[in-house]
Formats: C-alpha cells, sequence, structure tokens
C-alpha cells in the first residue's frame, strides 16, 4: 500500500525538478529576451502610435491632457484627414510624389541594370574600377551637392520643375541599384548565358531573355529601395522647388502646413500619417525582398 | 575570366546576322552604350557639382550674380565664425553620440532577433519601419512628441509622478542637442539591427558549440567569437552610418532649424541656412566642403575595412 503510494509521489518529485529548471529557464528567456525585445518594440512604434492618435482626434481632445487621456482618443473625427484633402492641395502634393518618385526609380533601374551588366557581364578591362567608382559615388551625400546642383538646375532651366527632381534623384538611386544587381548577376551562373550563345542569341537576347528574367527578385529590390529613397529625399525637393503645388509631401509638410505661430497638429500627423502610408504598403508587399536587398547589399 | 574572354570568339564564328545586330553584338560597342546612361549621368549630376562645389567654395558667388574668385576668404570668415564652429563640434557630437547608441542598441536588437523567436519575420518587419517612413514625416511626430506644452513624454512622466512639470525637450541648447541625438538613434536602430542581424545569421553555430564544450561563458562566447566574426560587417555598416549621420540634414532642419540660437546647426542645415534661403552660394559651398574631409576618412575606413574581408573568406565572398 505504502508502495502504491509512494511510486506516485515519487514520479512526481522526478518529474518535478526538470519542469522547475524549464519554469527557471522560461523566466529567464522572458526577462532577457522578450522583455527588452517588447520594450525595442513598443519604443520604436510609439511615433506612429502617437502620429494616428493625434491624427484622428478632435482638438477639444487634442489640447485638453486634464480631461482626456491623450493616449486615447473618445471621440475619433476625420476633420483633419478632411482639412488636408480637400483645403490643402495635399492630393496635388502626392500626385507629384509619386511621378517624382516612379520616374526617378525607373530611369535608375534601366540605368544600373545596363550598367551592372556591362560591369559583370561584359568584364572588360578596367569593369572592377568602374564598379569601384560607382560604389565610392554611393558614399557621395546629397548635403554637399545640393548648392552646385541648385545653380546648375537653375541654369538649365529645371528650377522648380519636376524634372530638377528625376534627373537628380538618380545620383543616389544608380550607385545603390547597380550595386546590387552587380550582386545578383553573379549569383546568376555564367554557364547559361554560355550555352546561349553558343546557340547563337545575341548579347542583348540573351540580357532579355535569359538574364533579367532571372534577376528578377534583384530588380524588385533594387525598385523597392529606389521608390522609398525617392518618397523619402528631402533636401533636393526643399532646395529646387519653391512654388507649392510641386512641392513633394515630406516638403510640404514641413514649409505649407506650419503656418503662423499656432501649429496645426492635427492636420500635420494627418499628413504625415497619409504621406507615409504608401512606402509602408509597398513596403510591407515586399518586404523579404527588402530585407534581402539591405542585408545583401551590406554583405557584398 | 578565361571563359568570359572566350565566349565572343564563338559568336562570330556561328553568326551572320545584320549590321544593327552585329554592331549590338561587338562587345566594345554594348559596353560603351550600357554604360552610358548611368555613367553619363553620375558623370553630370554627381561629379560636376562635386567639382563645381568645391570651385564655389572659393567665389563669392550669391543667388542672382556670377561669382568671382576670391581665394580663400570664405574659409578665412568661416575661421572666424563661431557659429560654423559650433556646427562642427554639433556634427562631430551629434555623430560620435548617435552613432554609439544605435550600435549598441542595434547590436542588442539583433542579438536578441538572432534568438529562436515566433513570428520572427513579422517582428523585423515591423522593426524595418522607422526606417522605410520618411525621415521628416517622422521628424515631425517627434517634434510633436517633444511639443513644449502639449508634450506625451511629459504627461507620462508627470502621470507617473517622476517630475512636477514639462520637460523642456526642444527650447534650450543641450536638451534640444539631446533630443535630436535621441531622434536619430530611434530612426538607425533599425537599419544597424537589421544588417547585423544577417552577419550574425552566417556565423555557424559549431564555433558557439566548440566554445561552449571548452567551457566559455556567455560573455566569453560573445567577445571572442561573436564580435570579431562580426568586424567586417560591423566596420561597413559603421562607415555608412557615420556618413549619413555626419552630413545629417532632414532631421535637424524639421525639428529645430538649427535653433534654439543657432545651437544644433549641424554643417549640413548651416550650408544649407547660408546657402539657399541665405543667399550666400559661395560660403553655403564652403561649409559643405569643409564636411568632406571627413568623409573622406570614412570612406578610407570603409575600404580597408572591405579589403580585409576579402582577405578572410577568400574568394567565395558571395
Amino acid at each position: 500500500m505504502s508502495d502504491v503510494a509512494a511510486s506516485p509521489g515519487n514520479t512526481n518529485a522526478a518529474s518535478a525538478a526538470p519542469e522547475q529548471m524549464a519554469w527557471d529557464s522560461r523566466t529567464r528567456r522572458v526577462v532577457m529576451l522578450y522583455v527588452p525585445l517588447a520594450c525595442f518594440v513598443i519604443i520604436l512604434l510609439f511615433p506612429f502610435y502617437w502620429m494616428t492618435v493625434t491624427a484622428f482626434k478632435p482638438n477639444a481632445e487634442l489640447y485638453n491632457f486634464a480631461e482626456h487621456n491623450p493616449l486615447w482618443i473618445t471621440s475619433p473625427t476625420l476633420d483633419h484627414v478632411y482639412h488636408l484633402l480637400f483645403r490643402t492641395s495635399y492630393p496635388h502634393w502626392l500626385w507629384t510624389t509619386m511621378l517624382v518618385a516612379v520616374a526617378a526609380t525607373f530611369i535608375s533601374l534601366l540605368a544600373s541594370t545596363l550598367a551592372a551588366y556591362a560591369i559583370q557581364r561584359l568584364r572588360f578591362r578596367g569593369s572592377q574600377y568602374v564598379g569601384l567608382a560607382i560604389y565610392l559615388a554611393y558614399l557621395v551625400p546629397p548635403s554637399i551637392l545640393f548648392i552646385p546642383l541648385a545653380t546648375m538646375v537653375v541654369q538649365l532651366g529645371l528650377f522648380d520643375t519636376p524634372f530638377a527632381l528625376i534627373l537628380t534623384y538618380p545620383t543616389f538611386l544608380i550607385p545603390f541599384c547597380t550595386w546590387l544587381l552587380i550582386g545578383y548577376f553573379k549569383s546568376i551562373p555564367y554557364e547559361l548565358e554560355e550555352c546561349a550563345l553558343i546557340d547563337g542569341a545575341t548579347r542583348l537576347q540573351i540580357l532579355r531573355q535569359i538574364t533579367l528574367p532571372l534577376a528578377v527578385p534583384g530588380l524588385i529590390s533594387a525598385g523597392i529601395f529606389s521608390f522609398t529613397l525617392s518618397w523619402n529625399e528631402f533636401i533636393y525637393a526643399l532646395a529646387f522647388i519653391q512654388s507649392s503645388e510641386n512641392k513633394t509631401v515630406p516638403v510640404a509638410i514641413l514649409t505649407e502646413l506650419v503656418t503662423g505661430d499656432v501649429y496645426q497638429w492635427g492636420a500635420l500627423m494627418a499628413g504625415s500619417l497619409l504621406g507615409s502610408l504608401p512606402v509602408a504598403i509597398f513596403y510591407s508587399f515586399f518586404v523579404d525582398y527588402y530585407v534581402s536587398s539591405l542585408t545583401g547589399a551590406v554583405k557584398e | 575570366m578565361s571563359t568570359a574572354t572566350a565566349a565572343p570568339v564563338w559568336t562570330k564564328v556561328r553568326q551572320q546576322p545584320g549590321a544593327l545586330a552585329r554592331l549590338f553584338d561587338n562587345k566594345a560597342f554594348l559596353i560603351v552604350v550600357c554604360l552610358l546612361p548611368a555613367v553619363g549621368l553620375l558623370l553630370t549630376f554627381l561629379t560636376y557639382p562635386l567639382g563645381l562645389g568645391v570651385y564655389l567654395a572659393f567665389t563669392d558667388q550669391t543667388i542672382g550674380r556670377r561669382g568671382i574668385w576670391i581665394g580663400i576668404e570664405n574659409f578665412e570668415f568661416l575661421a572666424e565664425d563661431p557659429i560654423f564652429w559650433n556646427a562642427v563640434f554639433y556634427s562631430v557630437f551629434y555623430t560620435a553620440v548617435a552613432t554609439v547608441g544605435k550600435f549598441a542598441l542595434g547590436l542588442w536588437l539583433a542579438l536578441l532577433l538572432n534568438q529562436h523567436l515566433p513570428m520572427k519575420s513579422l517582428l523585423r518587419a515591423i522593426i524595418l519601419l522607422p526606417w522605410i517612413v520618411p525621415t521628416v514625416l517622422s521628424a515631425i511626430a517627434f517634434w510633436w512628441i517633444y511639443d513644449p506644452q502639449f508634450s506625451i513624454i511629459s504627461w507620462m512622466l508627470i502621470e507617473l509622478g517622476l517630475r512636477e512639470t514639462n520637460v523642456d525637450f526642444i527650447n534650450t541648447a543641450w536638451p534640444a542637442r539631446w533630443s535630436l541625438i535621441a531622434a536619430n538613434i530611434w530612426r538607425g536602430i533599425p537599419f544597424v539591427a537589421i544588417s547585423l542581424l544577417a552577419g550574425l545569421q552566417t556565423i555557424s553555430p559549431s564555433l558557439y558549440e566548440a566554445a561552449l564544450l571548452d567551457g566559455a561563458t556567455p560573455w566569453q562566447r560573445f567577445r571572442h567569437i561573436t564580435f570579431p566574426m562580426l568586424m567586417p560587417i560591423l566596420a561597413i555598416v559603421m562607415t555608412f552610418s557615420i556618413i549619413f549621420t555626419f552630413t545629417d540634414f532632414q532631421l535637424v532642419y524639421s525639428i529645430t532649424r538649427g535653433g534654439p540660437v543657432n545651437s544644433t546647426h549641424l554643417m549640413a542645415t548651416l550650408a544649407f541656412q547660408r546657402g539657399i534661403p541665405g543667399g550666400q552660394l559661395g560660403e553655403g559651398a564652403a561649409i559643405a566642403v569643409a564636411m568632406i574631409p571627413f568623409l573622406v576618412f570614412a570612406t578610407l575606413f570603409s575600404y580597408f575595412a572591405l579589403a580585409r574581408r576579402k582577405w578572410q573568406q577568400g574568394e567565395s565572398n558571395d
């Protein structure tokens, strides 16, 4: 009898020890891993949360912390969004930004695909120096170029037109895209092209029908990167564009919506939110490409 | 390399196409055509302006008036300008503190993400968000967070009983400097973390197993395996981070515009203020040119880090 009673007790004791250990390591895991991770995520996301909350809050709540908890909205409103869309040129700014970003991305992709193909596949004497020069071009930041570029843009008669941006954005997009695509082309076996050459294909046919289809993931990565970078660009757009209707979203929000001494925080936040959405949505479709291009480019 | 040079010989033997097609199959011609758009654009809108910028720095050009060569007068003027020296100081300080902060926190986040986690890819996507969103737009959010009257951080600290009054974020010099650095770190963490995570994932687990068998402590494993293996990628990411933090413009321009009383001017914002709204293109260009030595230093750093990486990993460096 005592034996029977003892044996379940024994197995309990035996199984208790590993459980205890499991619990210990789980606590440790929570404290060392999940708590810091949660802090990171909260801090990294908080400004977006605050942006969203502010964008949909009526002014009465916005400036009255005593009666309303600022972290929550009691009566959400679309006033700020309405104001932005119908009483400012916001839709126009969005359109300009989109146009500039798409055009600059297209030009950069075209130019850098050809350049990467020439450097990586048509290998010629000194091709690696051309590659290195393009890599170095990436290290020249817009902050030291915008003053001379502004004088050039004025001389070319492009000042205050979208073309000023469409032509200057590729300067920071092409080096990055070329660099990324060289890496992609390198990963495509050269034997495939050799086979096509033996079969009598011309080099252009090879590029169009073999290399490019295989490099589609690279092209998508480069495209996303270029699009987000052009959407984010600020200093050229600030320096080269003057009239209100030609401004891009980041510049317009900062220069057109900030009027007088009282800032329209609701409208500002709604503008920031709407301006971030296209990139965020675009990005969310292609996260994996984006991450791989980011990390791939760094590893190259 | 030998296969690459052998290839065109075969085509010539096998093919008899039309003149235009032959032209496009000529390797030299094709190389020129392929490189032309990229190299042309870069030479026109990058190399030429770079040279023009250096030239402008030695002239007194203003908006609407051609400048004349005035030698190093702009630099002499800047050398006695306390606002310029303040901008140099803050640029260096901003870059140093923000880089240390970004890399310490980014490395920590990368080490956390390298653990086995549920919903890893979702987490990675969320973490990259501050990097994706246009800097100006998140900077405006920070401007609102730092609002003297309605700052949410002040409100939280007061509610928690940690403070009695609102925090002064951007209305006096030093708090404004630190607030901008905090915003920069916030924006930089994701890029550093995701890049370093990629580096961490290439480290072979067998190294850790061997270290565990030898009885290495977690700190020793980090110090003698993780860190040295991460060094090459760390050097590259850091070079980029230093260059783009040093020449940062958007964040400071959106939040403080260099104020209060010019205390948070970076060299880029000062160059903009003097050059475009101020109209003194020559002086603005001189400030921009003064950034070049710092950038050259960072680039050389990057070049030697890259060379070292090639040497460490042999040829298969993909």
